[in-house]
Order: structure tokens, then C-alpha cells, then sequence
């Protein structure tokens, strides 16, 4: 945790300059080649992003969510696929060790995560389950000093990479809802894991899934993360800060969006007059712009309370919501600004309008947030 | 042996810059600020020289009001190992510069300096010229390659049409110039551990030196805007035009 202003800055202002001088140069070829260069992911692993979330204590920075913002934020100002690789090990795949996980396994798989040399990932979903993940059929059978996986887990971001993989699975099958799931941490070549082939997907090429099929695969009764029946209120806890970060990362984008539009728009000329000189197009700048700092501020305000230990669900999945459908309008109004050339692969922002659209989906779609709200609303006022 | 690099606080090179309305300068307020690019050179190639164990300390030291304290940080950041902060008010001039730089070589035992060039807001190059005949040390101006050998320093300083080495006896002074390395970036664990690190604050007072300026700005303006090119139909016309109107060959 920073907590100044001064140090703050500082590490923004690296991470700022590492996009730019680095990460924004090669986004053409992580696109064209499907795959982050590996000198890339090296220099990211030195510089410690794997493990900004991780508390110092076990080898990372533990930033506080503000913090961890004005990172998702900066990165956010780049290709989705960078931050996807070093997504899952400051977040959905670690975190669950960060929070329920017992002192042991904190010290043997935090520090590999902190310092990217494991790479960890999230699995939840299902052929069968995605938005009721309550409802998720994996089974985890106790034998012995031992539990036996089976189940089939689906869209897994750095599946086809990862080296601990974090499974929902139900432990009672007689409590078919959410109180049967138990959270596990399974090590890769573990036998009884097969990993499907990598999909192929509408945007954010170079960041990986695949489905991830657990036959008969057994795992020590000591990597159950905290207790049996708790595995979808950690599954939950996890996800509810990932929404923030996610967040974070469109409003980052919706950023990059803007500064690409605005530039083309000061530079192209029609009707005798750069475009950016009529109004019609002023307007989608002025309402991008203003859309884009709406979203920033809630998401800052939002991680502020958190960091001070107040509830944030509702507001987390506010942000979600608004911030992932924010940064669609914007990618829609940047290829209009662009006109003809904004559907050309040459710009960056056909590749970013087809980057953003996952953002509605995953970690929660727009519309599991609105039940979210509405329902905490609900219960708040009953 | 302790090296000494000085870092200046400047514009950031990113940032396309507007000269005040009044013409008295160059507009600062909510401009992003950096060190000076060819000091960070200086910096990494002083870690680089502590790295290969040929020195045992690195002291960083920034001259100017209180926010400078954030260049040394970086510095401390990406290696350095202490810092000092000369508190004056911006805009000290080469001179003073020099003169505050020499008050510390005698009070630390420095035994090799290196500084950045020039800055890329007043593009003086100057300082490091004066700090070599005001300690009556020799000097390695433009460096492009530093190499320590038996208590001496060899530099390879570009010149115009190629390049020059020299030897020094040390204390020496250097100044950096572009090719001379790529600094690094400071990993976020480094810029969390360089908070831990000291920073002395010192005045010039202290170190016996006067910063009062002789030099006063008149006035400061862009450079005018650039107007359109013409297009030539072939390359005789353009060797007549650059011959005949723009004068260049
Ligand atoms: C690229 C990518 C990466 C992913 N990474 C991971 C990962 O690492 N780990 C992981 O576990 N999962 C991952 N997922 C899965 C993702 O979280 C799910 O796709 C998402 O939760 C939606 O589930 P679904 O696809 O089954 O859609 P469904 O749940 O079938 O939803 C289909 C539609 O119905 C709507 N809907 C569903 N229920 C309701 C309701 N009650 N009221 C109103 N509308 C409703 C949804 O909003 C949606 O519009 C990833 C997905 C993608 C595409």
C-alpha cells in the first residue's frame, strides 16, 4: 500500500511511460499473431505488475483499490490482451487465496503469483452455467485426504497458460444452490486435467481461453480454500472486486478512445474545415469526454470507501455497469468520428470497438448488475 | 568511490509546452513535470557502475524548490542511493550551478561526477564545463560509452563527424549524451523501497554560495508557426529551390 501522493505518482507515471514507450508500439503485432512477445511479458513480470495486488507481505506491492485503479486505468490506455495476462494473478485468480486462503497456502502460491513466475486463473463458468453460476454441476467428492474433481469449466482467461487453476465445484450434491460450492486451488499436472483449444474470439487477441475438463482429478483435502459450502460466497467476494477493476480498465480504455478520436478528428479535413470544427462531431467528443470522467470519478469514489472498509457491492456493480456500457458508446462514436477509416484495421479503434464489447460480458453482463443493484436496493429499503 | 550525478527538474519532454501570454516564460502551471532526460542517462550509467562494483555509493542531488524532491526520488527509484536536496528557488543559473556542485565534491569525496549534458528547458550546456575548471578537474563532455580502468575513466564523447576518447584521471567530470545507454524503467517494488531512502535538504548558504543572478530573461517566444510546403515536380527543382530560396546547399 502507497498511501502518498508522491510515491503514487510515481509508480503511475512508470507504468504510464511503460505503456507508451512499450506496450502501445507492439499492439498491431499482438493482434496480428494472437500472443504477447515473450520479452514483453518478461520485462512486465520485472517490473512487478504481476503482483500489484498481492500484500507485501508475501512478495507483492498490496496496493489499495484506489491505487490498483489508477493502475487499471493506465493500463487501460492499451491493448485489453496486456493487461489480461497479468489480470488474473492481481485478481480473479489469486484473490481468493489473498481472502479465505490459510496461511500455508498464502506462503507457497502468493510469492509464484506475486512474481509471475506461476500464472494463476478463475474457473466458474460452465457449458451449462454462466450468469446462475449457483447453479454450477462440477462435482467435488471427498475421498480420503482427498477430493475428486469432474466437471467441464468454460471461457477460462489464461487457461491455456495457467499454473493453478481456482475451482468452484460442488461438494454437496444434496444442496443444489450456492451453500454446496466449495472453492479449490489445483496445480497444473495434476492427472485429470485436460485443457480444450484455445477459442477464437471477436476481440482482445493475444488473451487466451479455453475450456478446462476435470476428469477424475484429484486434489489434497488441503488446498480446499477456507471451508466447505463457503466456496460461492469467496467465488463472490472475488468477482465484486474485480468489477471495480474492470472498471477501471474501460474507463482507461474509453481514455485512449477520446485521444485517438480527437487527434484524427483535428487532423482530418472535409467540407474545407478539420472535423473536429463541426459541431455534430463536437458532440460525440464533448459527450464521450464527459460519459468517460463520469465514469472515473464513480469508480475513484468507489474504491475510496472500499479502501475504508465500507460495502461497496451495490457501487461496485454501478461501475461495472456504467463504466463497460460507457466505453461502448465511446468506441461506437470513435469509428464514426473516423468515418471509413474507424472500420479499417489500420486504426486502432476498430480493433478497440471490438476489444470493449467483452467488458459487458464477463465478470457479471450488464444485466446480472442491474439485478445486483436493484436487489440490494431492494433489500436495503425493506 | 562515491559518484555524484545531478538531476534537474524540467518540463516533461511529452508535453507539448505554450509560452505564457506575457511572454515572461514558459507556462508551468498543471504541466507534467520529469527529470531532465539526459540526467536520467547520467543516473542509469552511474547504477550501471555501481552494478559492476566500481563504486560503492551513488548520491543524487537536485537543485530548486521543494518538488524536486520527486526527481530525486525516481532517481532513488531506479537505483541511486541517497539523495540531496540544494533548496532554492527555481531557476538557478549554471554558475550558481556549478559553484553548489563543487561545495559538495569537497564536503563528500566525490570521486567521479556525471551530469546530463544540457537540460531541455534552458539548453544550456553548460555546468559540467564549469564544474571541471572551477575543481580544476578534467572533464569528458558527450559521452556516448563510460568505462572505468585502474583508478581512471575512459569516455568516448561524440564530436562533430565522429567520435573522440579520452582518459581522465579521477575526480572527473562527465556529461552524458544521448546514446550514452537506455535507462531503465524502475520496477514498482524498487519505487515503493526508494520512500526508505534518505534525502538530506541542504541551502546554498550553507555551502557558501551565492545564487543571485546576473542574467535576467526579456522575454520568451515559440518559434514561428510552420507554414505550408510546396510540392516540386522533380529533383532538379528541388536542388535549385533549396540552392535559390531556402538557401541550404
Ligand atoms: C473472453 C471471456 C473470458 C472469460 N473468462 C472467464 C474466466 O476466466 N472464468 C470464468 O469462470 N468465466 C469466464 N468467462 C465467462 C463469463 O463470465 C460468462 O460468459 C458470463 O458470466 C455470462 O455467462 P454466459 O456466457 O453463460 O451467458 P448466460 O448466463 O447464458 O446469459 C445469456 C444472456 O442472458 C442474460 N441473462 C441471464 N440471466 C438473466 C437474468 N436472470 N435476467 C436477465 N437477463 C439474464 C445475460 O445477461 C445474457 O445477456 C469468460 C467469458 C469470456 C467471453
Amino acid at each position: 500500500m502507497i498511501r502518498d501522493t508522491e510515491t503514487l505518482t510515481q509508480l503511475i507515471d512508470m507504468v504510464e511511460r511503460f505503456v507508451r514507450e512499450r506496450l502501445m508500439p507492439a499492439e498491431q503485432d499482438v493482434a496480428e499473431h494472437y500472443r504477447i512477445p515473450e520479452d514483453i511479458v518478461q520485462e512486465m513480470k520485472a517490473l512487478g505488475l504481476f503482483g500489484m495486488t498481492i500484500p507485501e507481505a508475501y512478495g507483492g506491492l498490496g496496493l489499495s483499490m484506489e491505487e490498483e485503479i489508477h493502475v487499471a486505468m493506465t493500463l487501460g490506455r492499451t491493448s485489453p490482451a496486456f493487461r489480461s495476462i497479468l489480470g488474473t494473478n492481481n485478481g480473479i485468480g489469486s484473490a481468493a487465496i489473498v481472502f479465505d486462503g490459510t496461511e500455508e497456502q498464502k506462503q507457497r502460491f502468493l510469492p509464484k503469483y506475486a512474481s509471475g513466475e506461476w500464472v494463476g486463473c478463475f474457473c466458474l463458468t460452465e457449458p451449462d452455467v454462466g450468469s446462475d453460476a449457483g447453479a454450477l454441476k462440477a462435482t467435488a467428492r471427498r475421498d480420503g485426504d482427498h477430493y475428486v474433481l469432474n466437471g467441464t469449466k468454460r471461457f477460462i482467461t489464461n487457461g491455456p497458460v495457467a499454473d493453478t487453476f481456482n475451482v468452484m465445484a460442488r461438494t454437496n450434491p444434496d444442496i443444489k444452490g450456492a451453500r454446496g460450492i466449495s472453492a479449490f486451488i489445483v496445480e497444473k499436472g495434476t492427472p485429470g486435467i485436460t485443457l480444450g483449444p484455445v477459442d477464437r474470439k471477436m476481440g482482445q487477441a493475444g488473451s487466451l481461453t479455453c475450456d478446462v475438463i476435470f476428469e477424475d482429478c484429484r486434489v489434497p483435502a488441503a488446498n480446499l480454500i477456507g471451508r466447505e459450502g463457503e466456496g460461492f460466497i469467496t467465488a463472490m467476494k472475488v468477482l465484486d472486486r474485480g468489477r471495480l477493476h474492470i472498471a477501471g480498465v474501460s474507463v482507461g480504455v474509453s481514455e485512449r478512445l477520446i485521444d485517438d478520436a480527437l487527434a484524427f478528428a483535428m487532423s482530418r479535413k472535409q467540407f474545407g474545415v478539420a472535423i473536429a470544427e463541426h459541431q455534430l462531431i463536437q458532440a460525440m467528443l464533448a459527450d464521450s469526454k464527459t460519459e468517460s470522467y463520469a465514469a472515473r470519478c464513480m469508480v475513484l469514489e468507489t474504491a475510496r470507501q472500499r479502501d475504508e472498509g465500507k460495502n461497496v457491492s451495490t457501487e461496485s456493480a454501478a461501475c461495472k455497469l456504467f463504466a463497460t456500457e460507457m466505453v461502448g458508446r465511446v468506441a461506437d462514436r470513435a469509428v464514426q468520428i473516423h468515418g471509413g477509416a474507424g472500420y479499417m484495421s489500420e486504426y486502432a479503434v476498430e480493433r478497440f470497438y471490438r476489444d470493449v464489447r467483452l467488458f459487458r460480458l464477463y465478470e457479471g453482463t450488464s444485466q446480472i448488475q442491474q439485478l445486483i443493484i436493484a436487489r440490494n436496493m431492494i433489500r436495503d429499503a425493506s | 568511490m562515491k559518484i555524484l550525478v545531478a538531476v534537474k527538474r524540467v518540463v516533461d519532454a511529452n508535453v507539448k509546452i505554450r509560452v505564457k501570454a506575457d511572454n515572461s516564460g514558459v507556462e508551468l502551471t498543471n504541466a507534467k513535470m520529469a527529470i531532465n532526460p539526459f540526467c536520467e542517462i547520467a543516473v542509469e550509467e552511474a547504477i550501471r557502475i555501481k552494478e559492476k562494483g566500481q563504486a560503492d555509493e551513488v548520491i543524487v542531488v537536485s537543485i530548486g524548490d521543494k518538488a524536486c524532491q520527486e526527481q530525486i526520488r525516481t532517481s532513488l527509484a531506479l537505483g541511486a542511493d541517497r539523495g540531496i536536496h540544494v533548496e532554492a528557488e527555481d531557476g538557478v543559473q549554471p554558475l550558481a550551478v556549478a559553484k553548489i556542485l563543487k561545495a559538495l565534491i569537497d564536503k563528500e569525496g566525490i570521486g567521479l561526477v556525471l551530469l546530463g549534458k544540457q537540460s531541455i528547458d534552458s539548453d544550456n550546456n553548460q555546468v559540467a564545463q564549469m564544474l571541471a575548471a572551477l575543481g580544476n578537474m578534467p572533464q569528458g563532455t558527450f559521452a556516448c560509452a563510460v568505462e572505468l580502468t585502474d583508478g581512471k575513466v575512459k569516455v568516448t564523447r561524440e564530436i562533430d563527424g565522429g567520435e573522440q576518447t579520452v582518459l581522465l584521471s579521477l575526480p572527473a567530470v562527465i556529461s552524458s549524451d544521448l546514446r550514452l545507454n537506455e535507462p531503465r524503467y524502475a520496477s514498482l517494488p524498487n519505487i515503493m523501497k526508494a520512500k526508505k531512502k534518505p534525502i538530506d535538504t541542504v541551502t546554498p548558504a550553507d555551502l557558501g554560495v551565492n545564487t543571485a543572478s546576473g542574467l535576467k530573461i526579456i522575454a520568451v517566444e515559440p518559434p514561428p508557426a510552420r507554414s505550408a510546403g510546396v510540392k516540386v515536380a522533380d529533383v532538379d527543382e528541388l536542388i535549385s529551390k533549396l540552392k535559390t530560396e531556402a538557401k541550404v546547399i
